[in-house]
């Protein structure tokens, strides 16, 4: 395979000769360099899209992983509990640096945006005092509703038309929104019987 | 670590298993016990924190952050965070570390596709609490709807989005129409 390759890179493939057979095309990042890249992508990205960019990021750019194996990932995450990007954060530094790579990209993403955003929450209580603060404070939420009606209606658009998988939507949203059921329970009974029935259908 | 931050670790443990997908899905909850329940916040106060954290880059998540920040500084925006954050990262873990022995992927799909409504349906929901909890009227609504008809319709940056929102606010505040 190296053989046929158009451009071949001496150096990575030496050095994957000399660590064995078995090693990924690429030189594996190290925890520190994880921990970076993920920080960089959680200071750079607003109001989500955050999968497309690791995506970018992993596969296209830096060739780390495979398609298949980030979209494995990306399947995983968004089929368990936990924010995708932080999931993703964590399945991808697992696969390419075992357990300090998982811990290194999950404090990537998460501790440097927290620092962010504590520092853009001081900043807008120092302007408290100003009343025009509150009017842009009211519009930029206003106009944030659109992120998360937007990402509803995405992934309602993407539930089977078909009655069952369509009445658990229904129920969930009305467990929720209007009869303010708490979250957990909603999600244990709909969801274990959501899934239940869509494993049985096979 | 303060009283206070404990239960907000306690608030917020529960409310990390229940974050399916982009973790919008939690913020109708924990709405309710941060105001409704413990009296912590004014829905005002969740509201702008809510802008806040969607105005910040980082997972939207980072709004428990801001939330335990704001009510109790940095032991509760610590605790705040490792609540809503920790469980599923060492799920999340778990399921990486065993996942070449998992050959059942009937049962991954079921659950994959399962959740799916689900999710939906919590996403929705949370929009609906959130419209609803705008002091700003009808055209705060009507903003809000046009937000989400242009993320829908255009690949327009966000971030130019609420900016841009703050800005209407602002333009029909001084022409005195709120």
């Amino acid at each position: 395979m190296p053989d046929s390759s158009p451009t071949p890179q001496p150096k990575s493939r030496n050095a994957a000769l000399r660590k064995g057979r078995d090693e990924a095309p690429a030189e594996r990042p190290s925890a520190v360099e994880l921990f970076l890249i993920f920080t960089r992508i959680g200071l750079t990205s607003f109001g989500g899209g955050l999968s497309g960019w690791l995506l970018r990021e992993f596969v296209q750019r830096r060739k780390l992983m495979s398609e298949e194996d980030f979209l494995n990932g990306l399947s995983i995450a968004q089929a368990l509990p936990g924010v995708n990007v932080t999931n993703m954060a964590i399945w991808i530094g697992y696969k390419l640096g075992g357990r300090n790579g998982a811990i290194a990209s999950w404090l990537g993403i998460i501790v440097p945006a927290a620092i962010v955003i504590t520092l853009i929450s001081t900043v807008f209580t120092a302007l408290a005092g100003f009343e025009l603060t509150h009017v842009a404070l009211a519009g930029a939420a206003c106009a944030a509703i659109g992120l998360s009606l937007s990402m509803g209606l995405v992934a309602a658009r993407r539930v089977p038309r078909r009655v069952f998988p369509l009445a658990i939507m229904a129920a969930t949203f009305v467990a929720v929104a209007i009869l303010q059921l708490p979250l957990i329970w909603t999600v244990l009974v709909a969801g274990s019987l959501s899934v239940a029935v869509t494993y049985h259908q096979g | 670590m303060p009283a206070i931050a404990i239960s907000i670790l306690l608030v917020f443990l529960p409310l990390s298993l229940v974050t399916i997908g982009g973790g919008q899905s939690a913020v109708a909850d924990m709405h309710r016990q941060i105001v409704d329940v413990h009296g912590w916040m004014t829905a005002s106060q969740f509201v702008d924190a809510f802008a806040i954290s969607r105005l910040a880059p980082g997972p939207g998540s980072l709004l428990a952050t801001l939330i335990g920040w704001r009510i109790a500084g940095f032991w509760g925006a610590l605790a705040a965070t490792i609540g809503i954050f920790g469980p599923t990262a060492l799920l999340i873990y778990g399921v990486a570390h065993i996942w070449s022995r998992f050959e059942g992927a009937r049962l991954l799909k079921a659950l994959e596709r399962g959740l799916r409504p689900v999710a939906a349906g919590m996403i929705l929901a949370a929009s609906y609490v959130l419209i609803n909890s705008l002091d700003s009227g009808w055209i705060g609504r009507g903003l809000a709807l046009a937000s989400t008809a242009l993320l829908m319709a255009t690949p327009i940056n966000p971030l130019l989005l609420i900016g841009g929102g703050a800005g209407c606010f602002v333009l029909l505040h001084m022409a005195a129409l709120i």
